[in-house]
């Protein structure tokens, strides 16, 4: 288990409160200044050298994209934006540290800031977190006040505004370009990539935009060196992660770990262990609804790191472990998930639009028995003509849950449809039922 | 997204009052010169709150002439995102998380209880008219599942007999407490925590 002093939020369970003094004691806000003072040269080389990946889901290393962004401002002005839209199910980690530990946040904004060349940061947080966004202003109102940001912050000289914008419950404004398109007051649509955000991103400046983890995990990087981070878990998989572990487990938690801790040692050691003992582990989803799941002899010897994950062909995505154990309908959970994403498609690309409803529709109708065994391919083809066919991920997102239950459980699948379209007694052949029709009135 | 329904009776005028203007105003500022529209969703928060937890027709025009652009992009917005409601709801209004991960610990024994002591339908208003509820995607609050929403506040690890309570204490114009109905107040593994131990015991 990784050692208390290594873990970066200390306050992930408010022990101590989140308030400016409190925050100090944790060392928030110390040597802030010397950070800025050694130059933007250095903060991206440490950050590129700790081999900090985003925490968001992607898995981008941070370093990397601090350094597209142009290193002279030009006629634009830069932009930093915080991506607080939080909605991957399984996932809560942003909305603790925006609650618990907003400092941490703010001071990472400012050095994110004054590497990548902005004054102005905004934090786009998802509509339902009001509460937890109040708390972050009001930690941001302590900072002007204190003048750590505002300007001459810290008295360095630069100027930095943050200003909090509110979502309002779409999903799709967690990907980054459909985050600056609402944030520019437009529907939530994903932008074509390129150009990407670090060169024409918000109002058309270059625009760096981070996860709130990532950026939170900063000044601690910077603080205690490069070198202490890189040595927590292993190569290009380096430091600390909070993992959401939910679902069919005794004490379902929120927890810091190392990177690569096992998934076995977080469900058993933190979480108190699968309902029913391990053996009555069915499946666990490791990195958010939109990575594939895994059967339990893979979950016996996994490891949580963004390549270990890929090994095993999943993700480690956002880190919000979703436990689902015997007792439960996988077919049925995974019908809940494809829900999920047709509710959530923004409706721009066809295939993700249309392809999403399908698969709803499928995966309810096999989870109640009454899908032909032809179907299951079907299934598997319709994921695949929406997967890469799209402008954003949520293609990915919305077919690898299922393409992940076809690759582990198909078995179960052809077991409870042997529905045959064939036989002459069965002549309501529930095919193709139009959507509506499955539709509540106000869905 | 999800179909929205306009509803039917719309008022005839709709007009920012003093507190909404002055809320309004400091909004556009956060925003540079030129990029009003950026403000628009806080706006029709704003009108939203104003006007009784839903957004008029007559709102949207106001204001799409507020930030100088299109009616027709105010419009798409509030139909695009599912947190405006373009219809009348409760006083308190539920928002029950139905996602996987509230599944899997019994959301809907949640949604049972809420058709047993609100409404029998989504979005319909309880027979005193002051509640309505509706199920709803993640919410972002897995660990504390299952979990919803009451106007602004979570109310979290709850269940048929938790709600119910919470149901019955509106009913007598009280508000209940939000946050966890366990007795935590973060994400901790209740009873089984083995990190941080120095800090809770200081």
């Amino acid at each position: 288990m990784l050692k208390d002093e290594d873990r970066i939020f200390q306050n992930l369970y408010n022990d101590s409160g989140a308030d400016i003094e409190s925050a100090k004691l944790r060392n928030d806000w110390s040597g802030t200044k010397d950070i800025l003072e050694k130059g933007r040269e250095w903060i991206i080389n440490e950050v590129k050298s700790s081999e900090l990946r985003g925490r968001g889901g992607a898995g981008f290393p941070t370093g990397l994209k601090w350094s597209f962004a142009p290193k002279e401002v030009g006629s634009r002005p830069h932009y930093l934006v915080i991506n607080a839209d939080e909605s991957e199910p399984g996932t809560c980690k942003d909305r603790d540290i925006l609650r618990f530990e907003p400092h941490k946040l703010i001071e990472g904004c400012l050095i994110a800031s004054y590497a990548v060349n902005a004054h102005k940061c905004y934090i786009y947080i998802r509509g339902e977190y009001f509460n937890e966004g109040q708390k972050l202003q009001n930690a941001i109102d302590e900072a002007y006040k204190n003048n750590l940001i505002g300007k001459n912050a810290l008295n360095s000289g630069w100027d930095l505004d943050i200003y909090i914008h509110y979502g309002a419950g779409a999903y799709i404004c967690g990907e980054e370009t459909a985050l600056l398109e609402s944030l520019e007051g437009k529907k939530g649509q994903p932008r074509l990539k390129p150009p990407f955000p670090a060169l024409i991103g918000l109002y058309g400046c270059p625009t760096i935009i981070n996860n709130v983890e990532t950026i939170a995990a900063v000044p601690t990087i910077l603080k205690r060196g490069a070198k202490w981070f890189s040595s927590l878990g292993r190569a290009k998989n380096t430091g600390t992660k909070i993992y959401c572990i939910s679902g069919n487990v005794n004490n379902p938690c929120n927890v810091e770990e190392e990177m690569g801790v096992p998934l076995k040692e977080l469900i058993e050691t933190h979480a108190g262990g699968v309902v029913g003992g391990w053996d009555n582990l069915k499946a666990v989803i490791p990195g958010g609804s939109s990575m594939p799941m895994l059967p339990k002899e893979i979950c016996d010897n996994m490891k949580m790191d963004f390549d270990a994950c890929v090994e095993n062909k999943t993700g480690l995505g956002t880190a919000g472990i979703v436990v689902i154990n015997n007792d439960q309908d996988i077919i049925k959970c995974m019908a809940r998930i494809a829900r999920f994403y047709k509710h959530e498609s923004c409706g721009q690309c066809t295939p993700c639009r249309e392809g999403s409803g399908w698969m709803w529709r499928m995966l309810e109708r096999m989870a109640a028995g009454e899908a032909t065994p032809d179907e299951v391919d079907m299934l598997f083809d319709v994921t695949k003509q929406i997967e890469g066919h799209t402008i954003c991920a949520f293609g990915e997102g919305s077919s690898w849950p299922v393409q992940g239950l076809i690759r582990h459980f198909k078995d179960e699948i052809l077991e409870r449809n042997k529905f045959d379209p064939v036989v002459k007694k069965q002549k309501n052949i529930p095919y193709l039922v139009d959507q509506h029709l499955l539709e509540k009135e106000n869905a | 997204m999800s179909i929205k329904k306009i509803h039917k009776e719309q008022p005839e005028t709709f007009e920012f009052n003093e507190k909404s203007m002055e809320a309004a105003n400091k909004i556009v500022s956060n925003y540079p010169d030129g990029r009003q529209q950026s403000a628009v969703m806080a706006l029709l928060y704003i009108a939203q709150r104003q006007h009784d937890n839903w957004i008029p027709l007559k709102a949207m025009k106001y204001i799409a002439k507020f930030l100088d652009m299109p009616y027709i992009k105010v419009y798409e917005v509030a139909t695009f995102y599912s947190m405006y409601n373009l219809s009348p709801v409760g006083k308190y209004f539920f928002q029950v998380c139905t996602t996987t991960p509230c599944m899997l610990r019994g959301a809907y024994d949640l949604v049972k209880v809420c058709k047993k002591k609100i409404s029998e339908k989504e979005n319909e208003l309880s027979e005193d008219g002051k509640i309505s509820w509706m199920e709803v995607e993640c919410l972002g609050a897995c660990v504390n599942a299952p979990m919803m929403q009451v106007n602004e506040d979570y109310y979290e690890d709850l269940n048929d007999k938790k709600l119910e309570e919470i149901i019955d204490t509106i009913y007598q114009n009280k508000i209940p407490k939000p946050g966890s109905y366990t007795g935590r107040i973060n994400a901790e593994p209740v009873g089984n925590r083995k990190t941080l131990l120095g800090n809770k015991n200081a």
